[in-house]
């Protein structure tokens, strides 16, 4: 039996071996991808980021909780933690906060780690979430390393986005730069039986009135790229306002209402048409990074080394400057 | 295709409080280029070999200085057995008798160590162990 057909028959071991051939790009990996592909784009993927030490770990070991105990919903758990950039070793330790989950089947955690990725999450995070959405999880949370103020691919993934705050971090000029906030679909403050609470909503409040209601146009490779479909009438009636919601998740305090939020924000995706344009966003995304990787090797692979090497000692003498050498590779390599 | 990584558990199973000796381990591994998964105090065997299994790990190591790992191990190698994952490598760091070392090697744990035990030993060991 192939790995898509043991995960699809909900075989855990087998869904645990694939993920570790998806991590790591092998061709058994791919191959498994391309027939579970057509059962994937079921599940509701909620993404959660924001600082170190805001409790991201703590809310999805109770969001997970409330969703096994309310819902029945089977709850897939992607934890992403940073890799050393001298080593490339990483200590994962996001499962510490989620004993909770243990000994329910309805669960799964799985850590990884950045592997030299920047933007919050790994480079086959993205595949490893489609892995358990064709394996039938109702819900997947991915949690992004601790993120600070560009980490913001998850936004690209997710159907929702939690930005995770907690109060003492930041003043409100934190609150109206560019970046993580930008992207929260629903802020969470976390530790809110902490002092400085209300001034963290306060700031978050009006860094929301600031900047909303508008549209969410992503910027890739420079040029902009629709995440909300475009509105018929002039109305904000259909737009989206990130709500702020105040949580204590080790005591499970506002859990009940986060769900609440993120179930009103799915039915907005969809009532709106928001959750078609993110998808196909989203896939759009990864087809072109899928093909600028192919390329990329194929172009590599039918490149003689010693040319390329050649070209390398000539920019490093300055004899050619890099955008030469690749217009001259380009000419050559593609006779 | 990327570069094979070994995945390393390192959990502290029984009562026991004192993590010390297994966070110098899971930092040790993670300086040698390793992924560590650390779970934490107090886990049953039960709990480890859950997230062996959900985590795909070459490696488990175990932190015991309850005097419980008669008890524990044997168990954990049963779940192992249970979930399919023989090949799973066993490695046990904390106070463990001369007398039981022999038990738990015949039981299939693949190296004990004791307090003094270098780092780059078990570094070693672990590789060797996961490359076969």
């Amino acid at each position: 039996m192939t790995y898509s057909q043991a995960v699809l028959k909900g075989d855990r071991l087998a869904l645990s071996r694939l993920l570790t051939q998806v991590e790591n790009d092998t061709s058994e990996g791919r191959a498994a991808l391309i027939e579970l592909f057509p059962h994937t784009g079921k599940a509701h993927l909620i993404g959660v980021t924001g600082a170190p030490g805001t409790g991201k770990s703590s809310l999805v070991n109770q969001l997970a909780l409330h969703y096994r105990k309310t819902a029945d919903k089977r709850v897939a758990i992607v934890a992403v933690d940073p890799s050393s950039p001298f080593t490339g070793g990483a200590v994962l330790g996001d499962r510490v906060r989620m004993r909770d989950l243990s000994g329910d089947t309805g669960v799964f955690i799985r850590s990884m780690a950045t592997r030299g990725s920047l933007g919050g999450l790994a480079r086959s995070t993205a595949n490893m979430v489609q892995a358990f959405d064709a394996a039938g999880f109702d819900v997947i949370i991915i949690e992004t390393v601790g993120a600070g103020q560009s980490e913001v691919d998850i936004a690209r993934l997710a159907h929702t986005t939690l930005v995770v705050e907690a109060p003492g971090l930041g003043d409100d000029i934190q609150a109206i730069k560019a970046g993580i906030l930008e992207i929260a679909d629903i802020l969470v403050v976390n530790k809110a039986d902490r002092p400085g609470v209300d001034n963290t909503e306060k700031a978050l409040k009006s860094m929301l009135e600031l900047a909303h209601p508008t549209e969410r146009i992503f910027q890739h490779h420079g040029s902009s790229m629709r995440t909300v479909a475009p509105k018929q009438d002039s109305s904000s009636a259909l737009l989206w306002i990130p709500p702020i919601q105040r949580t204590v998740s080790i005591e499970g305090k506002g859990i009940v209402e986060l769900a609440e939020a993120i179930a009103r924000h799915a039915a907005h995706l969809t009532q709106s048409g928001d959750w078609a344009v993110r998808e196909r966003a989203r896939i759009e995304v990864e087809l072109d990074a899928l093909i600028v990787a192919e390329l990329t090797n194929r172009f590599r692979r039918d490149l003689p080394h010693k040319q390329y090497e050649n070209m390398l000692e000539k920019i490093i003498h300055r004899e050619l400057s890099p955008g030469e050498a690749v217009k001259l590779l380009m000419e050559s390599g593609l006779k | 295709m990327t570069e094979k990584k070994i995945r390393v558990l390192v959990a502290k199973p029984g009562l026991d409080g004192h993590d010390r000796g297994a966070k110098v381990v899971a930092r040790a591994l993670r300086d040698a280029g390793m992924e560590v998964i650390y779970s934490g105090l107090r886990q049953t065997p039960e709990m480890i070999a859950e997230a062996a299994l959900q985590e795909d790990v070459d490696v488990v190591g175990l932190s015991i200085l309850s005097g419980a790992h008669m008890a524990l191990t044997p168990r954990l190698l049963e779940l192992l057995k249970n979930n399919g994952q023989t090949h799973v490598k066993i490695f046990i760091g904390g106070i463990i008798p001369d007398e039981d070392l022999h038990r738990l090697k015949e039981m299939g744990v693949t190296a004990v160590y004791g307090p003094g035990a270098s780092t780059e030993d078990i570094i070693r060991d672990v590789r060797m162990a996961v490359a076969g």
